[in-house]
């Protein structure tokens, strides 16, 4: 039972959100609107951040409770962060394999496996996880990314065992079956028919990926193209299950109200048994240099025109040397980060250019960067004028800099966002993870804090020179069509009130 | 047997975690000056501070030739105070970190705030605060500006399968009464909302006497009076108990809408109204809604039309308890050249768990869940704070989430099956499909 009812429309979303991943479930079963009204909980709770960028929200100073890790003889890590303020543990089993390990005609397999996951061991029949997880009084779902892919439990903290059982079970034991898998490869054919297909400015930027990347994996969607779905073998998830699914590919991250010891003990007796595997070699798979703009359109029914810019950029490799990821991170907050921030005030309220715009820096991450603009042309605006204002904006920075008090705002942000997100323990686990997973080390987020902190106007400024250039840059445009008549029409037969 | 006794062992470890003779949730409450209520829960274990202020003054209060008055009026709240362009709103509240936000839904409205407990941060962020809540300005050029980005945002909204289903569902659900509103207005009524209606507005639904204060957070009660005090004592005053909301009326008959649309899924809602947040039945259908389709995988509509069958990837159905009946829902996106058999599946299922109810092992399952995982509903101060608002909101007892677990305990599955069978009628449901496909519907065109 849900407390409100979802208001009908989309109202004023603040942007689309373009890092979500792809869940297992649905991550809400309101209208999104219905998120962004009632206390603005952001627009995904799995990669959420009230921030432009994931590396501000990722950088957090020193918490209460310190994460401490250990790793088994396996290979597999377990790291644990102690919160005792509720007696729930959040149990998170990573691993390091993600869309972006697939090949050619079999995109959406890491998706698609993470879905059978939940159809059976020899001991845990199909569904039979969940129901377990249930009884416990527990939530379960799962997540797949470009990187990786992972599962979570929430539960009360005497059922933990349960849930490492269950995890440790189904790393090894799963069986795929073709009659299990029948059936959900049309499940996530529906899935991408609703994230994907029926979204305008979701094949935007599924669009301007693959247009903006040539080379790198990164340049297919996590859900995985359609043909490539419907051809699908119940063999192409077993070979990605038996390839990737390893305790020394894997790292477990348990927050909650538990001791180190008592975890390292459970994580022992359900996982140390496993044997590790040889892993493929991973490829570097780089993307080759781009040499001039690239433009793409995307017809498809819907009122507002749309426009989507991406740039090539850095992305954090060496949190101790690397300082323009920090500087670029800085400078999508001092355009979008918050209400009082560039984009808001200039093209939406003063030059009212705008009906909205955004700009956002996925600055960690194992394959290469992006930087996005996108916006929405005020009424009578048209998509090419928006493009100019944004550009406009990222060329006044590059020509005369950031003020001291805008980088002040911004790290005074992060300091309280950081406080925030302690709030929430599925966020820490979600933190310790996503850093590991792109080969950063937890360890370092104290660093990557005080780097931001660090970071200059002089530093936003060069960084708005050197990256925001026409040969490193992708543009896709909604071009909008009419849906055509769509009169209440009486009900055919078939589809008449049943008895 | 043995999930029975799981049972108990979780309640038993709920209750020794709570202590015999304290409350789960101590939740203090008193009345400020000027009569709003407050709720507060003391806690330290993080710097930082949530509080909203609530009013009757949701989508329910608007009227029909004024709708979106009070989603406007709750936007512009934001947008300037006595003293304070919208810039400098925005400016001193990400100065200190704040996050500030409008809440609105169907019977509430009003705003939240997050901040931290340190003295400077919190003071300036709770002066902003106090400030544009007792002291809104409604400029006209803000206003002017909004309606345009608002009305471009309904059209585009109207263009999303989704916000289709969506209006006509609450329009089919609730015709003549408010509850049947577009929550951010109509364009035709948004393009004529002048200034004069957001303080008329304003003035007659941010009342004091009507304001509820949630807070939690790193605060002594001493503090926490101050606070409620600050931004409550300028509100406006009335003396009267504030405007009612009209009854809802059970449906004539069941009915059908299909609506064309070029999306490759139909999108499919079925419902009726549903319960008000004081029924006697809420636990019974609480726990029934979690078997037949709030349980997520575990569901019987999740288990038939996604796990058995595979037709859609969201397949859920959820009772939304308002103020007056709020909305009994079933809602799934399916390719649509399979929407009738979907709908098919649905229907059947429903009207199967109406008229045999739950088994025993559903019942027991049910409760493990809604039992054992009572403490992920509490596990953080945001949640605490949605709890604190709805129980202020709704005028429901402190001791709710005290009486959580025994509520859900002594609920039978024939307690389960009459709520439903008597408030639940298959063959007067509303339903809406969009995205059907397009033969189907031209078949269908009336002559003309």
């Amino acid at each position: 039972m849900q407390a409100e009812m979802p208001p009908q429309d989309a109202g004023l979303r603040r942007r689309h959100d373009l890092r979500e991943a792809v869940t297992i479930l649905p991550e809400t079963r309101q209208p999104r609107s219905e998120r962004n009204v009632i206390f603005r909980i952001p627009p995904s709770r799995l990669l959420a951040c009230a921030f432009a960028g994931v590396l501000l929200w990722l950088a957090a100073p020193a918490t209460a409770a310190v994460a401490v890790e250990q790793m088994l003889g396996n290979g597999l890590r377990v790291v644990v962060k102690p919160d005792r303020r509720a007696p729930v543990v959040v149990v998170m089993l990573w691993y390091r394999v993600g869309s972006m390990d697939e090949v050619n005609g079999v995109t959406g397999v890491a998706h698609v496996l993470e879905h059978m996951m939940f159809k059976g061991t020899k001991a845990v029949p199909a569904g039979e996880f969940s129901r377990r997880i249930a009884a416990a009084g527990g939530r379960d779902n799962a997540f797949t990314s470009l990187d990786y892919t992972g599962y979570f439990q929430t539960l009360h903290k005497s059922q933990l065992a349960l849930a490492l059982k269950l995890e440790a079970d189904r790393i090894v034991n799963l069986v795929l079956k073709q009659e299990e898998f029948e059936k959900e490869i049309k499940v996530v054919m529906e899935e991408r028919r609703w994230r994907t297909d029926d979204r305008p400015r979701s094949i935007v930027y599924e669009r301007l990926r693959s247009a903006a990347l040539v080379a790198h994996p990164y340049r297919n969607p996590i859900i995985g193209w359609m043909n490539d779905l419907e051809n699908m073998r119940v063999d192409d998830a077993r070979a990605f299950y038996e390839r990737w699914y390893a305790p020394n590919n894997a790292m477990l991250v348990v927050v909650g109200d538990v001791a180190p010891d008592e975890v390292f003990g459970l994580a022992e007796r359900y996982f140390g048994g496993i044997g590790p595997k040889a892993l493929p070699p991973r490829k570097p798979q780089e993307e080759p240099p781009q040499f001039g703009i690239k433009r793409l359109t995307v017809k498809a029914p819907a009122e507002l025109p749309y426009v989507l810019m991406a740039y090539r950029v850095p992305v954090l490799r060496d949190p101790e040397t690397d300082w323009e990821p920090y500087a670029l991170e800085m400078l999508a907050n001092v355009l979008d980060g918050n209400a009082a921030a560039r984009f808001p005030r200039t093209l939406v309220r003063t030059e009212r250019l705008a009906n909205s715009a955004g700009a956002s820096y996925d600055g960690i991450g194992r394959g290469p960067g992006m930087f996005y603009l996108d916006g929405v042309p005020s009424p009578g605006r048209n998509a090419a004028e928006l493009e100019e204002g944004l550009r406009r904006e990222l060329a006044r920075i590059a020509a005369e800099g950031v003020t001291e008090q805008e980088l002040r705002r911004i790290k005074a942000q992060a300091v309280a966002s950081h406080v925030y997100q302690r709030d929430s323990m599925f966020y820490q686990a979600r933190q310790i993870g996503s850093l590991e997973m792109a080969g950063l080390s937890h360890r370092t987020l104290d660093l990557m804090l005080e780097k931001l902190r660090q970071v200059t106007p002089e530093q936003v400024q060069e960084v708005a020179r050197k990256y925001f250039v026409d040969e490193g840059l992708t543009v896709a445009y909604l071009d909008p069509q009419p849906l055509g008549a769509r009169k209440p029409i009486a009900p055919p037969p078939g589809l008449r009130h049943a008895r | 047997m043995r999930a029975e006794w799981t049972v108990f062992k979780l309640v038993a470890v709920l209750l020794l975690a709570a202590g015999p003779a304290h409350a789960i949730l101590p939740i203090q409450h008193w009345q400020t000056q000027s009569g709003a209520r407050v709720y507060f829960v003391e806690n330290h274990d993080l710097p930082m501070l949530d509080l909203s202020v609530e009013f009757p003054a949701g989508v329910g209060f608007d009227r029909k030739d004024k709708s979106g008055a009070a989603n406007m009026t709750n936007r512009l709240l934001r947008m300037g105070a006595e003293g304070m362009t919208e810039d400098e709103v925005a400016q001193k509240l990400a100065d200190v970190g704040a996050q500030l936000s409008g809440s609105f839904n169907t019977d509430r409205a009003g705003l939240a705030l997050r901040t931290l407990s340190s003295r400077e941060e919190r003071e300036q962020a709770l002066s902003v605060f106090a400030t544009i809540l007792q002291r809104p300005s409604f400029p006209s050029d803000v206003l002017e500006r909004e309606k345009i980005r608002l009305v471009a945002a309904l059209k585009e909204a109207d263009t999303k399968p989704d916000t289709i289903a969506a209006l006509n569902f609450y329009r089919m659900l609730y015709r003549d009464h408010p509850y049947a509103l577009r929550s951010s207005g109509e364009a035709e009524t948004v393009e004529r909302l002048a200034r004069e209606d957001l303080i008329d507005f304003y003035r007659r639904h941010y009342t004091a006497q009507q304001a509820v204060v949630a807070m939690i957070g790193d605060l002594t009660r001493e503090e926490a009076t101050a606070i409620a005090e600050k931004v409550t004592a300028g509100l406006p005053r009335s003396e009267d108990a504030g405007p009612e909301l009209p009854a809802v009326e059970p449906l004539p008959a069941g009915a059908i809408r299909v609506i064309p649309h070029p999306a490759t899924q139909s999108h499919i809602l079925i419902g009726a109204p549903g319960i008000r947040r004081d029924d006697p039945d809420y636990y019974p259908l609480f726990i029934g809604n979690y078997i037949l389709g709030g349980g997520g995988f575990v569901s019987r509509i999740a288990d038939e039309v996604r796990q058995k069958r595979g037709l859609a990837y969201s397949a859920y159905s959820y009772f939304s308890p308002l103020k007056e009946r709020g909305p009994f829902l079933i809602g799934m996106q399916t390719q649509r050249e399979q929407a009738q058999e979907a709908l098919e599946v649905v229907r059947t299922t429903l009207r199967e768990f109406i008229a045999n109810g739950p088994t025993r092992e559903e019942i027991t399952a049910a409760k493990q869940n809604l039992i054992g995982g009572f403490p992920l509903r509490i596990d953080s101060n945001r949640k605490i704070h949605g709890y604190l608002a709805a129980i202020g909101f709704y005028r429901l007892p402190l001791t709710f989430l005290d009486d959580f677990v025994k509520n859900i305990e002594r609920v039978t599955a024939d307690d389960v099956k009459s709520a439903f069978a008597r408030r639940i009628d298959p063959d007067r449901m509303v339903t809406v499909v969009v995205g059907a496909a397009e033969a189907q519907a031209a078949a269908t065109q009336p002559v003309k």
